[in-house]
């Protein structure tokens, strides 16, 4: 088949890794917040909302390190108000997160017509930093190794994250706030801190993939920019049974798919862009389907920790 | 006082105060968090160098006190509460079923394109008819494979009726602009129905009679819920699935009840908008209702009567909020803030009354 050729096989990844960051990024940060048994519906709106306050900052000061910056803070903010309503106050996840992700929307998109929608700005390309010797490679070489810093620290995040969960007692503690709280809360650890950080650092990890798509993606910001990225994270979250390593191959699984607009218009094939625009979703349907019933879940996810109650 | 003292006549007074007393609360917690997101929406109005009460005004000038207004806030009832009923089942028996934009626009897209058509072959009434229960139909289907996975797989629900949302919208879409194209208009939309082909006004005024079909459904799915042992069934499920299965309660093939009639609902809800109000679908119309009728669902704490009050309200809201979005230069995103804002102060306000409970029990 000529559609394999070189410059498809490369479009495709170069898009796989560009589309499936965010993703990846995405299913960390529900991962996380899943592990400590919190499941984090509003992790749409906080890519929103870090999409946007990294675009904001980006554009104000030029610089992109702030930008990404402003954009795991915009996220962490949200993630605040989860932490606070839901964790320490325990009122229903799903309630608050769909709340989170409504309000997002709407307010990225009333600041985003206040300032920009008469102006539409851009901003510049980011610049890439490639590593010696392997951005040659082919194929892989563009697509791993000669991208923005931030591409290596989502892949270096991923190392981090396994080293979490396997080596340390904030691992464990996590762990054990999403499956058994009240053993963790006898055991003399904060629950309610635990999950705290947990959903805290979901919040820092989807705004930065937001801003990633604001900032490297896009290069501009829309209303509704994520379009479903960050419900395909808690997608990624629940069938990676809690192994960021997974979370990475399904990222970028996913983002294979959602590129798959650009490697086919390379390779001169030419479809509707709403019938590609279904690809990704699809593809997250098939996957569940098939693999579904193994997706596993904390025991405790989902229920909030009140001392003393059963 | 000692207890001997206390006549027949002060127990019946104060039987009547504490009735009078848990009333006016029952008020003050459902329109108490309705009175504190416009308080807050009005801060960010403020912040858009809007006056809130200038914009208020004139949402209810439009959307109630003005006879136009009104008529097009009650025909906008009907989907609404459509939507609402499809919601109140599925909550009431523990489903979230997110996925209500995909199967509206599925079920408004499918009677769109078939509509026009038909009248050419058959009595109005039966197109009308035959309509509503292909989009009913269409919304059910699109819900066969989340509810087959919860059911049977246990997959949550929340996220694979959202993936089908999105799948929804974009097949929609693709729909209008590939299959269903009106050719005798270069604008990428159906054919259109024409006025007097669609659903009968109500007594010579510009309503549609869609309101009707929604009140009747909702106070059906209402009393299906309350007063029926299917709908005791589907609470017990919602309430407890494991206590289900111990009841002896088929929970895998109840839970693919639930989603099917909650999706035909919201599918019908599309196929009233089409035959009632739209007449046709443009490409990448989506109004997006059905997360915005989550919190009026949940503030009339599923109750069918309590949510034709709130949809009521948010009707009024909505359509004054697009003619206030013209005039005074609030973009419509605002009504999304205001919904957030809802959802979270009821949110608190359930927590403060379990406290409150919890207290009282003390």
């Amino acid at each position: 088949m000529g559609l394999f050729t070189e410059a498809f096989l490369t479009s495709l990844v170069v898009g796989a890794v560009a589309a499936g960051i965010p993703l990846l990024l995405a299913g960390l940060g529900e991962q996380l917040s899943e592990k400590a048994g919190v499941l984090n519906i509003g992790l749409e709106g906080m890519m929103l909302v870090g999409a946007y306050c990294g675009f904001l900052a980006s554009f104000l000061t030029g610089s992109p390190a702030l930008g990404f910056l402003a954009g795991a803070g915009g996220g962490a903010v949200v993630a605040a108000i989860m932490a606070i309503l839901c964790v320490r106050l325990g009122l229903n996840q799903i309630v608050i997160g769909i709340a989170l992700t409504l309000g997002a929307e709407g307010m990225t998109s009333l600041l985003h017509y206040v300032q920009f929608s008469k102006t539409y700005p851009r901003l510049d390309a980011v610049e890439t930093t490639a590593i010696p010797l392997l951005s040659q490679l082919p194929v892989l070489g563009d697509a791993f190794f000669n991208r923005p810093p931030v591409v290596y620290f989502a892949l270096i995040m991923v190392g981090v994250m396994i080293y979490l969960y396997r080596s340390t007692h904030l691992g464990a503690a996590l762990q054990a706030a999403g499956d058994k709280p009240a053993a963790l809360d006898a055991a003399g650890v904060d629950v309610i801190a635990t999950r705290s950080f947990a959903v805290l650092g979901a919040g820092l990890f989807a705004g930065l993939g937001g801003a990633f798509m604001a900032i490297v993606g896009a290069g501009i910001f829309v209303p509704f920019m994520t379009h479903g990225n960050g419900f395909i994270g808690i997608v990624l979250a629940m069938l990676a049974r809690g192994k960021p390593l997974w979370v990475l191959f399904g990222a970028l699984l996913f983002g294979a798919s959602l590129s798959m607009t650009t490697a086919l218009q390379v390779a001169g094939v030419d479809i509707p862009t709403d019938i590609i625009q279904m690809l990704p979703f699809a593809m997250v349907m098939l996957v569940l389907v098939l693999a579904g019933r193994k997706a596993s879940l904390p025991l405790a996810l989902g229920s909030s920790y009140v001392r003393g109650a059963r | 006082m000692s207890v001997e003292d206390i006549s027949v006549a002060d127990a019946t007074d104060r039987a009547r105060v504490d009735r009078l007393r848990a009333a006016i609360h029952m008020i003050l917690i459902t329109v108490g968090p309705v009175i504190a997101a416009l308080a807050l929406g009005g801060l960010i109005l403020i912040a858009l160098n809007v006056n809130p009460l200038e914009y208020y005004a004139y949402t209810l000038r439009r959307g109630l006190f003005s006879p136009t207004g009104l008529q097009a806030t009650l025909t906008r009832m009907g989907p609404l509460l459509l939507i609402a009923a499809s919601l109140i089942v599925a909550f009431r028996a523990g489903i979230w079923n997110l996925g209500g934009d995909g199967q509206f626009l599925l079920g408004a897209v499918i009677v769109a394109a078939s509509a026009p058509l038909m009248t050419a072959f058959m009595p109005v009434w039966l197109v009308l008819a035959l309509c509503m229960v292909m989009g009913a139909a269409l919304g059910a289907l699109w819900s066969v494979v989340p509810a087959l996975l919860r059911a049977y797989h246990g997959v949550n629900e929340i996220i694979t009726t959202l993936m089908m949302s999105f799948l929804g919208v974009s097949l929609a879409n693709v729909l209008v602009k590939l299959a269903f194209l009106d050719p005798s208009t270069t604008t990428p939309q159906t054919r259109t129905l024409p006025v007097d082909d669609r659903l009968p006004r109500l007594f010579g005024t510009t309503t549609s009679s869609g309101l009707i079909i929604g009140l009747v459904t909702i106070i059906i799915v209402h009393l299906m819920m309350t007063r029926t042992a299917f709908g005791l069934k589907l609470r017990v499920v919602g309430a407890n699935a494991k206590a289900a299965v111990h009841a002896g309660l088929h929970v895998p093939l109840l839970t693919v009840a639930v989603f099917a009639i909650s999706a035909a609902l919201t599918g019908l809800a599309g196929a009233v908008d089409i035959l009632g109000t739209q007449g046709n679908v443009r490409a990448d119309w989506n109004p997006a209702y059905s997360l915005m009728v989550v919190p009026l669902v949940f503030l009339a704490r599923f109750n069918g009567f309590g949510t034709i009050a709130f949809v009521f309200l948010f009707s009024v809201l909505s359509i004054g909020g697009e003619s206030a979005a013209r005039k005074l230069g609030v973009p419509n995103y605002f009504s999304l803030v205001v919904v957030a804002i809802l959802l979270i102060v009821f949110g608190l306000t359930e927590y403060l009354e379990q406290r409150r409970q919890t207290i009282a029990r003390k």
